[in-house]
């Protein structure tokens, strides 16, 4: 079954700029990660995870090489199959990336309507849960502005989740979290996989979080040089 | 507000939230909005008025035909028509009464100043020719040397034209004759003169010696009833001699007259030009408005798009901002242009006045206007990776 691997890369390279100043940044990666487990991804900065974390989220086009996501080939993907698979994925960014304008039950109630209409009861009930669930029970109502770096991190995080995703992408999610909360996260990431499957693929400095790992990837200048389970 | 868009678009009002979010900002953005709409409303108004300017003096009379001279283009221009060519033209089946219209500039020097009056001589003993309107006052015609004048003259008192009745006239010299006005009616200025009067061809002729009765500026024709104008126009073009002159429907000649201030006059090209300079800046605004927002929120909606939102949705942000814009920007923007107007017709007695075409027309095109400047300010989101725009 495809979707048992639903991140499949071989031989992936790419390059950033034009020109003089085109510069490689991952050479031929490979990488398959199973359902339902947590593979972290370490490495100095500029090794290529992000790079390698968006590539795999459908947030840059395939130049050379493959990644089949759910089952889906991502190079020459058109824009309908990416707006399909993006649906299917939640994605953590390293900045929270909230929407200024919108309260923090709002920001994660667009995880949800990006699936379409549904009852506006049921999807602001599992916004509400979902946020109470990271803590965040009594600042529903609050503007990103009126939250702390941590506070927003985890709206970020609820809204990643809310909608059931089948692979999570987290590009250091715990770095503006305290101890406890960073726990929190990666242990619901965790159970998450446990219970629906959920396959969980992060980029982190946080060494808090290997412990938890199913699979530590390591990058350097754009190679995967390490490969272990913990 | 919130609820009626949530219900309208069936999700978030992003739109709204994104636009109220920066109360200040809001303002101006809505500022800028109205002051567009403020600069077309003026723009058309006087283009309207122009229009309205010009097609007044054909409702002041009634007629199916009207012959004109070649040079005719419009009612107060061009050389005289041969009263012959009306007789010739009557013996057409169809035409069942003519006339001829004589008109001139009558200049009234005032203690302060000279008013221009555009001035018709009609014939008196035909009131068929003239606007049930007109045909009230314009029976006084028939004493010699009367007029009836334009109660909106601009530059004239209004309680002195308030004052000109058939018991209390006004009596006035122009060309060494002394002319007395009986009565009024509702004309107003426009940009050819500073009013209009109205006087019998025998007064019009006393007034103007070196015109010839025989040789009217204009000749109106009125056809049996069922006749078609333009049906018998073409046939009138064929049994008059004078094959160069301009044989039209009355109300093509008025079309034809309009036409010509809009395109052939200096002051109807400027008032064009003055339309589409209001557009193009108010367009320019109105892009700047949205394109800065779209801007400003591009790293939100990459967010939205790497969640699997689609262009669709980004359009329908924009197009909701466009109409949050388009409405709340276009009520004071109203308002105001609706105060100039009457303020500019007030100083101006031109036909200066808001319509319910423009305000359907100027707030439509505000709406589009927001929605494509919007769609275009997304064009970048579209091409662009999500990962690129954060």
């Amino acid at each position: 079954m495809a979707e048992d691997i639903p991140v499949d890369v071989s031989g992936l390279n790419h390059w950033f700029g034009r020109g003089e100043a085109r510069k490689q940044a991952l050479f031929n990666v490979n990488l398959k990660v199973a359902q339902g487990s947590l593979t972290v991804l370490v490495g100095p900065s500029g090794s290529g995870k992000t790079t390698l974390l968006t590539l795999a989220g459908c947030l840059r086009d395939v130049q050379e090489g493959s990644i089949r996501l759910l089952g889906q080939e991502l190079k020459g993907a058109q824009s309908d199959l990416q707006k399909t698979l993006r649906r299917r994925l939640g994605f953590i960014f390293q900045a929270h990336n909230l929407h200024g304008s919108l309260t923090a039950l709002q920001n994660v109630l667009m995880g949800l309507q990006v699936h379409g209409r549904a009852d506006p009861e049921l999807q602001a009930k599992a916004a509400r849960h979902t946020l109470t669930l990271l803590g965040l029970g009594d600042r529903i109502h609050y503007l990103p502005d009126n939250l702390s770096g941590g506070q927003k991190q985890r709206v970020a995080v609820a809204r990643a989740l809310v909608g059931n995703p089948d692979v999570v992408f987290a590009d250091e999610p715990t770095a503006a979290l305290d101890r406890e909360s960073g726990a929190t996260v990666v242990q619901m990431l965790k159970r998450l996989g446990q219970v629906r499957g959920t396959t969980t693929v992060m980029v982190t400095h946080d060494n808090r979080i290997l412990e938890l790992a199913d699979r530590i990837v390591t990058l350097e200048d754009g190679r995967i040089v390490n490969d272990t389970a913990p | 507000m919130s609820q009626l868009l949530q219900a309208l678009f069936g999700r978030l009002p992003i739109g709204w939230l994104q636009l109220t979010h920066n109360r200040t900002r809001f303002a101006a953005a809505l500022a800028g909005v109205a002051f567009a709409n403020v600069l077309v409303f003026v723009q058309l108004g006087i283009m309207n008025s122009m229009a309205t300017a010009t097609l007044k003096p054909y409702s002041f009379f009634q007629a199916d035909i009207m012959i004109s001279a070649p040079d005719a283009n419009s009612m107060t221009e061009g050389s005289n028509v041969a009263r012959q060519w009306m007789y010739q033209a009557m013996a057409d089946r169809d035409v069942v009464a003519g006339t001829g219209l004589f008109v001139a500039s009558v200049s009234w020097q005032r203690a302060d100043k000279a008013l221009g009056l555009t001035t018709y001589g009609v014939d008196p003993t035909q009131p068929v020719f003239l606007s049930p309107e007109m045909a009230k006052p314009a029976s006084t015609l028939q004493l010699p040397n009367s007029g009836i004048l334009d109660r909106f003259t601009r530059g004239l008192p209004r309680d002195e034209t308030a004052a000109i009745r058939p018991q209390s006239p006004l009596s006035f010299e122009a060309n060494g004759i002394t002319l007395t006005l009986y009565d009024t009616f509702a004309g107003g200025g426009g940009f050819g003169g500073d009013g209009f009067m109205m006087v019998s061809d025998q007064t019009f002729l006393l007034q103007f010696p070196a015109r010839s009765s025989g040789a009217p500026d204009h000749i109106l024709l009125q056809l049996a009833p069922g006749a078609d104008p333009d049906v018998v126009a073409a046939r009138l073009r064929d049994v008059v001699s004078d094959k160069s002159l301009r044989i039209r429907s009355y109300a093509k000649a008025a079309d034809e007259d309009l036409r010509y201030q809009q395109t052939k006059r200096p002051t109807g090209i400027i008032f064009g030009f003055g339309v589409i300079i209001g557009v193009l800046v108010g367009i320019v605004i109105v892009y700047q408005v949205l394109s800065t927002d779209v801007a400003d929120h591009l790293s939100e909606y990459a967010t939205f798009k790497a969640m699997g939102y689609g262009q669709g949705f980004f359009l329908s942000i924009v197009f909701e901002e466009a109409l949050v814009l388009g409405v709340l920007g276009f009520l004071p923007g109203f308002a105001v242009a609706n105060l100039l107007l009457l303020a500019m017709a007030s100083a101006t007695t031109l036909p200066l006045a808001m319509t319910a075409g423009m305000a359907v027309t100027v707030f439509i095109g505000t709406v589009v206007a927001c929605s494509l400047s919007g769609a275009i300010a997304t064009r970048r989101l579209v091409a662009a990776d999500p990962a690129d725009l954060f």
